[in-house]
């Protein structure tokens, strides 16, 4: 289920503009990484580069290597499509789709997958995707409403019960508190401590308490100036990174001194 | 103001202060009067083209029979349900050609094509809603009707088996067929540039969803960019219908059409629809024929407006799981 990611001088362009400049980094399986760093500095951009999602903006590529468990993500036969099936993402705002009920959300990655669902199984899906959210309890009694009928955070908690439902290997999350109210970043976080159990976690985030809380890892990314790439400063144990990071540009984001 | 909370009220003078009205501006109510004043005057004037309809129908409705026995006629239901019947018939087959087409046009424009092409594809689109129908009528009969013959031809000997390309294909071409086909192509404008507008709308969050759960571009489409424009493409469709449902030249130049219901579309043989029909006989009307051909007109009116009743419940329907909430 839970497979380690190595990424190998990895650059990112939008057309010419280079966005993020030789990364490497290993993300280890069954733990969480948080990527922090300022607005800009490419660290969402770098996310998405983990299920290939860059390729939506025109334009959009990589040099470098991702492996995923030792397989290239970049190699030349490697569809795209089924990268996303093995490595799910939760984005910023919660994006249930509007027009399906509670239950199809849970669903809808599985129907792509294996359209002949029998009722009893995909029952079995929905029940144990939004148990595995901590979601069951508070919409078991009305999977046929729509998904939009829930608060933010019960949706955001649907969009990871969708996200799992396909036994993804990783799963991403793209600052997934981020339009979300303290209590429910909460429960987020407390999921995100579940999940960590059976996925490799990799979560972007501004909020640097919640890096601290609730990853093992910790990668900054940082930006010299306006136009220029961003860059993998430095990575190590949350802890670490927190109290005596190598680098000064890391002590001064995390101390509150920069930007 | 403060110390009227702390005094006690005067007994002579008003307990309670006057309720402060907001200050109104000038702009603000010019603008108001402007707007609430357009949305009363499009109600006025579908008032009055009703009112006109109703009193001017109501001699032929309520005339007996004999009466426009008399003038060749027949009796009013019964003379006029064929061109109800050709109306809908040739509009439905128009729209049976139009939509597939416009949604694909739509979907290639906002999803498929490069951008350059996309641009260039929507210009020509919109140019095609402004050509004007007497030209596609024209083209219709000269172009289009002598071009089919042939395929009419070949369908009508290898499937005539099927009752609708049964009968006794047409010489010239000039069939039911051709005439959905020029509607079809007349409609297509504003159905492929509402969708297209409606299409562009989707939450680029919603289309991520989709990609993210390893939908194919093809699977996003149907997860989500077809559910949730959903509203928005049976709206254009239903435009398309109406534009179809009154259309009168291209139909009477293209549409040698009589007073029969025909389910045959490739025969010479065609219901003619109610508003070619009443544009072919207007000019030698007079009396209650007048009346007679204005009551077809509002039956044009009703079926237009039951049908756009209809899209609307379709609509409301979903409206729980359409994306606005």
């Amino acid at each position: 289920m839970s497979k380690r990611i190595e990424v190998k001088d990895l650059n990112v362009y939008y057309g010419k503009f280079k966005a993020v400049e030789d990364a490497t980094m290993v993300i280890e399986p069954r733990a969480v990484t948080a990527f922090i760093g300022p607005s800009g500095c490419g660290k969402s951009t770098f996310l998405r580069t983990l299920n290939r999602m860059h390729e939506v903006i025109p334009g959009a590529y990589v040099e470098g290597k991702v492996l995923l468990d030792g397989a290239d993500l970049y190699g030349a036969d490697v569809d795209p499509v089924l990268v996303r099936r093995q490595v799910g993402m939760v984005f910023q705002r919660p994006n249930p789709f509007p027009t399906m009920s509670i239950g199809d959300n849970v669903i809808a990655g599985m129907r792509l997958n294996n359209k002949r669902l029998g009722k009893a199984e995909a029952d079995a899906i929905i029940e144990s995707s939004l148990r595995g959210a901590n979601l069951w309890e508070e919409v078991k009694n009305r999977l046929d409403k729509p998904g939009s009928s829930l608060s933010g955070g019960q949706q955001q908690r649907l969009c990871i019960a969708r996200a799992i439902a396909m036994q993804p290997d990783v799963l991403l999350m793209d600052e997934p508190c981020s339009a979300l109210d303290p209590i429910s970043t909460l429960a987020i976080e407390d999921l995100i401590q579940q999940l960590k159990e059976s996925y490799t976690i990799v979560i972007v985030t501004h909020n640097m308490q919640q890096a601290a809380r609730v990853s093992d890892t910790t990668a900054f990314f940082n930006i010299a100036g306006t136009g220029s790439p961003g860059r993998l400063i430095e990575v190590g144990p949350t802890e670490k990174i927190f109290s005596t990071p190598d680098d000064q540009a890391t002590e001064d984001y995390i101390t509150g001194r920069f930007g | 103001m403060t110390d009227t909370t702390t005094a006690p009220p005067v007994a002579t003078g008003p307990t309670v202060p006057p309720p402060q009205r907001p200050k109104r501006r000038l702009g603000d109510v010019i603008f108001s009067r402007l707007s609430s004043g357009s949305g009363f005057l499009i109600l006025i004037i579908l008032a009055a083209v009703a009112a006109f309809l109703l009193v001017q129908a109501f001699p032929a409705l309520v005339s007996s029979p004999e009466v426009l026995k008399t003038k060749g006629y027949g009796e009013f239901w019964s003379w006029v349900l064929p061109f109800a019947f050709g109306t809908v018939w040739s509009s439905l087959w128009a729209l049976i050609l139009a939509v597939p087409v416009s949604i694909g046009i739509a979907l290639f424009i906002t999803h498929y094509a490069p951008r350059r092409l996309a641009r260039t594809l929507g210009y020509i689109i919109d140019l095609l809603a402004a050509v004007p129908s007497v030209v596609f009528g024209l083209w219709g009969t000269m172009t289009l009707a002598p071009a089919t013959q042939p395929v009419y031809q070949w369908l009508n000997t290898y499937l005539g088996f099927i009752p609708l390309f049964g009968g006794e294909a047409s010489g010239t071409g000039r069939t039911l067929l051709t005439a959905a086909i020029v509607l079809a192509v007349m409609i297509l404008p504003i159905i492929t540039s509402l969708c297209r507008e409606v299409f562009l709308q989707t939450p680029r969050l919603h289309e991520e969803a989709a990609l993210a759960l390893g939908a194919t571009r093809w699977e996003t489409i149907k997860l989500a960019v077809l559910p949730y424009g959903r509203a928005g493409t049976v709206a254009a469709v239903m435009l398309g219908l109406g534009r179809a449902l009154g259309e009168t030249m291209a139909v009477a130049m293209v549409l040698s059409g009589n007073q029969v219901i025909n389910f045959r579309l490739l025969t010479s043989d065609n219901p003619n629809t109610v508003a070619a029909m009443i544009a072919q006989n207007f000019p030698e009307a007079s009396g209650i024929r007048i009346n007679e051909l204005i009551a077809a007109g509002l039956v044009l009116f009703v079926i237009t407006l039951i049908i756009n009743s209809i899209a609307r419940l379709i609509i409301s329907r979903y409206s729980e799981f359409s994306g606005a909430n």
